[in-house]
């Protein structure tokens, strides 16, 4: 690192690197303060003055375009994302961290297929299974329910946080859960007061993962919601009218919707960061 | 009534037996001390006599209470991790409360527990700390305070002066003997290091390969012990053990080892083996009856000692444990009358020991 070249290409490399992933954010936030003509311009501008008529339309839900007023349901849109994501993760983490501790502490007859299984429905592609679940969610009247879609949204949260949660529950020693139990502490408090908090990090890295997936999933909701359950990921598709792709909208819907993620990020932060098990057991 | 009595006890992994039939007593207050090398299946023992090891199959007995089925939180002992098992999310207070909690004590008589508990092991200015932010000594003393503050009849000790510095070991040493004392407290201490189980053992259960192969006085293990592996690992260093000719004398053996000879009351072994620990190898400059010559190829300064590297005559090498230097390169050696040892390299099994044996000039 002496080397003042080299010092000088580093420092530029992660310029580039930078610039390139957050380029097209930024590129978002301006479209979204443009209106589709300013966007749609050759070469395109910098310059332009801005406007909160996308912003305006979202949180109104009247859409004007050259052939007529449409309603666009962007906030129940977002409203569902919300309710969608964070009923399936609390859901997964419910199921999943018992079960992930349970994979991580017992070896029991068929404990790797099981697993594994969990694990190999992340593997499947989501057409696969949507057609035969759509006509069963039909039958048995799921289709179109947030309950519905809020199980099938584990396809896609659980495996994430089971094996995401069982590799923090395997670092950390297992002599610390067997003093608590020397203690005179049940099997149960043990692993409420010792074995979750000491997984919190993984926990909350397993979470806000599962809620990122969640609510950027797509194909499910597509199929298997209507309407009034739609969440934002489906919704924007009103965006693409008769008259037109309201790029203008959408970049505002983008970045509306990245707002709820990256407020739980923040949120989750400090548990990311916090140490596992510093200084509990020799290191 | 014993604080603890083992019997029939047997752990296995799958086909790999880890402990077999093992038997092991613990007297009121007494210090008994698991010594064997890593691997032996000490920390599995003490496991099992924790509850911590659910394949374990035998009798446990603690204080006359048959707790073979109970788990491990019912069985009411104390226990001191290698790792030190510090509840890292909680403060040493808590971590040292933690056993009273689980009796449900109220708020005043917990607190005061632990105050007197780490005024005694002298962390009480430190309760308030998380466990990162303690020293490791203090670390140490703060998983001692968990164990000790219960007042469990019996506390289970795992190596827990493996990972801290030689001053503290040392400390701990003296220490942690007078602590067990003044508490009335009985104890198993696991180590693989011999000096600790001189000094804090008050009988040693030397445990190899998953069988207990010696239990006694820690004096009785040093200076006889029952088999040949016992006398390489039991000691610093480790007994001279020299191949010898032995023939049948009158009602015993004459066994001739490094151009010495010594009479033992036993039958001839097979394969004799003869045993001097490097502090009864005694050294002198002039000849004298009993002695052998021999040369000196290496000194090394040890503590307060000099260990002495001898070669005879016969191309015997042994160590020399002296509280001087050698007083030259060429010097007579003999052992102090009463401390040769005999094995049988055939079955590993002591023969005889320096009771019965007889130092005869060659």
């Amino acid at each position: 690192m002496r080397n003042p070249v080299l010092k000088a290409l580093r420092v530029i490399a992660r310029i580039v690197i930078v610039l390139f992933f957050m380029f097209p954010i930024f590129w978002i936030v301006l479209m979204s303060f443009q209106t589709n003509a300013q966007i749609l311009t050759l070469p395109p501008s910098l310059i332009f003055k801005p406007s909160l008529a996308n912003y305006v339309t979202l949180i109104t839900g009247h859409l004007q375009t050259s052939v007529g007023t449409l309603d666009v349901a962007f906030l129940q849109n977002l409203g569902n994302s919300l309710i969608l994501s964070v009923g399936a993760v609390i859901v997964s983490l419910v199921l999943g961290v018992p079960a992930a501790y349970a994979f991580a502490r017992f070896r029991f007859r068929l404990g790797e297929d099981m697993a594994f299984t969990l694990l190999s429905l992340k593997f499947a592609p989501a057409l696969l299974v949507l057609l035969p679940l759509s006509l069963e969610f039909q039958m048995v009247g799921l289709d179109n329910t947030y309950i519905g879609l809020i199980w099938i949204y584990q396809l896609i949260t659980l495996p994430l946080i089971l094996w995401i949660v069982r590799g923090y529950f395997e670092d950390a020693s297992p002599d610390i859960e067997y003093a608590y139990r020397v203690d005179g502490h049940s099997w149960l408090k043990g692993f409420l007061k010792i074995a979750i908090p000491l997984a919190r990090p993984g926990i909350a890295a397993a979470g806000l993962l599962a809620f990122i997936f969640a609510w950027n999933n797509f194909i499910y909701a597509l199929v298997l919601a209507s309407g009034d359950k739609q969440p934002v990921t489906v919704g924007a598709l009103a965006f693409v009218t008769a008259s037109g792709i309201q790029y203008g909208q959408i970049a505002a819907a983008v970045v509306l919707s990245i707002i709820p993620t990256l407020a739980i990020a923040l949120y989750a932060q400090r548990w990311l960061v916090e140490g596992l098990s510093l200084g509990a057991v020799k290191g | 009534m014993n604080a603890l009595d083992v019997s029939a006890l047997s752990v296995s992994y799958g086909a790999n037996e880890v402990l077999r039939d093992v038997a092991l007593d613990v007297r009121p207050s007494e210090r008994v001390v698991l010594f064997g090398p890593s691997g032996s299946g000490k920390t599995v023992m003490l496991r099992a006599i924790a509850g911590l090891e659910p394949g374990a199959i035998g009798r446990i007995v603690l204080a006359g209470r048959d707790v073979s089925l109970e788990p491990p939180e019912a069985r009411r002992l104390g226990m001191a991790f290698q790792n030190f098992a510090l509840y890292p999310h909680m403060p040493a207070r808590e971590n040292i409360a933690s056993p009273l909690r689980a009796q449900k004590l109220g708020a005043g008589a917990i607190e005061a527990k632990v105050r007197a508990v780490a005024e005694l092991l002298k962390i009480d200015h430190v309760l308030d700390h998380f466990p990162r932010q303690l020293s490791n000594g203090q670390k140490q003393r703060t998983a001692l305070a968990r164990a000790l503050v219960g007042e469990p009849k019996l506390i289970l000790f795992d190596d827990p002066l493996r990972n801290v510095d030689a001053k503290l070991r040392y400390e701990m040493r003296i220490e942690l003997p007078r602590l067990l004392a003044r508490r009335e407290t009985a104890a198993i201490y696991v180590t693989q290091d011999f000096r600790e189980a001189m000094a804090i053992g008050d009988r040693v259960a030397v445990l190899i390969g998953g069988a207990i192969v010696q239990f006694a006085p820690a004096d009785v293990v040093y200076d006889r012990p029952a088999t040949l592996a016992i006398a390489r690992l039991f000691g610093d260093p480790p007994m001279n053990l020299i191949p010898a000719r032995g023939e049948a004398h009158g009602a015993g053996v004459r066994v001739h080892a490094a151009g010495l000879a010594f009479g033992f009351d036993a039958k001839p072994p097979e394969e004799p083996v003869f045993g001097i620990r490097p502090e009864a190898v005694t050294l002198s400059a002039g000849k004298a009856p009993g002695r052998v010559a021999a040369q000196v190829v290496a000194v090394t300064p040890m503590n307060e000692r000099y260990l002495v590297l001898l070669r005879t005559d016969d191309g015997t090498e042994l160590v020399a444990s002296h509280d001087a230097p050698p007083p030259g390169a060429d010097l007579w050696i003999g052992v102090e009358p009463g401390r040769g040892a005999l094995f049988d390299a055939a079955t590993g099994l002591g023969v005889a020991s320096s009771s019965s044996a007889e130092e005869i000039a060659a």
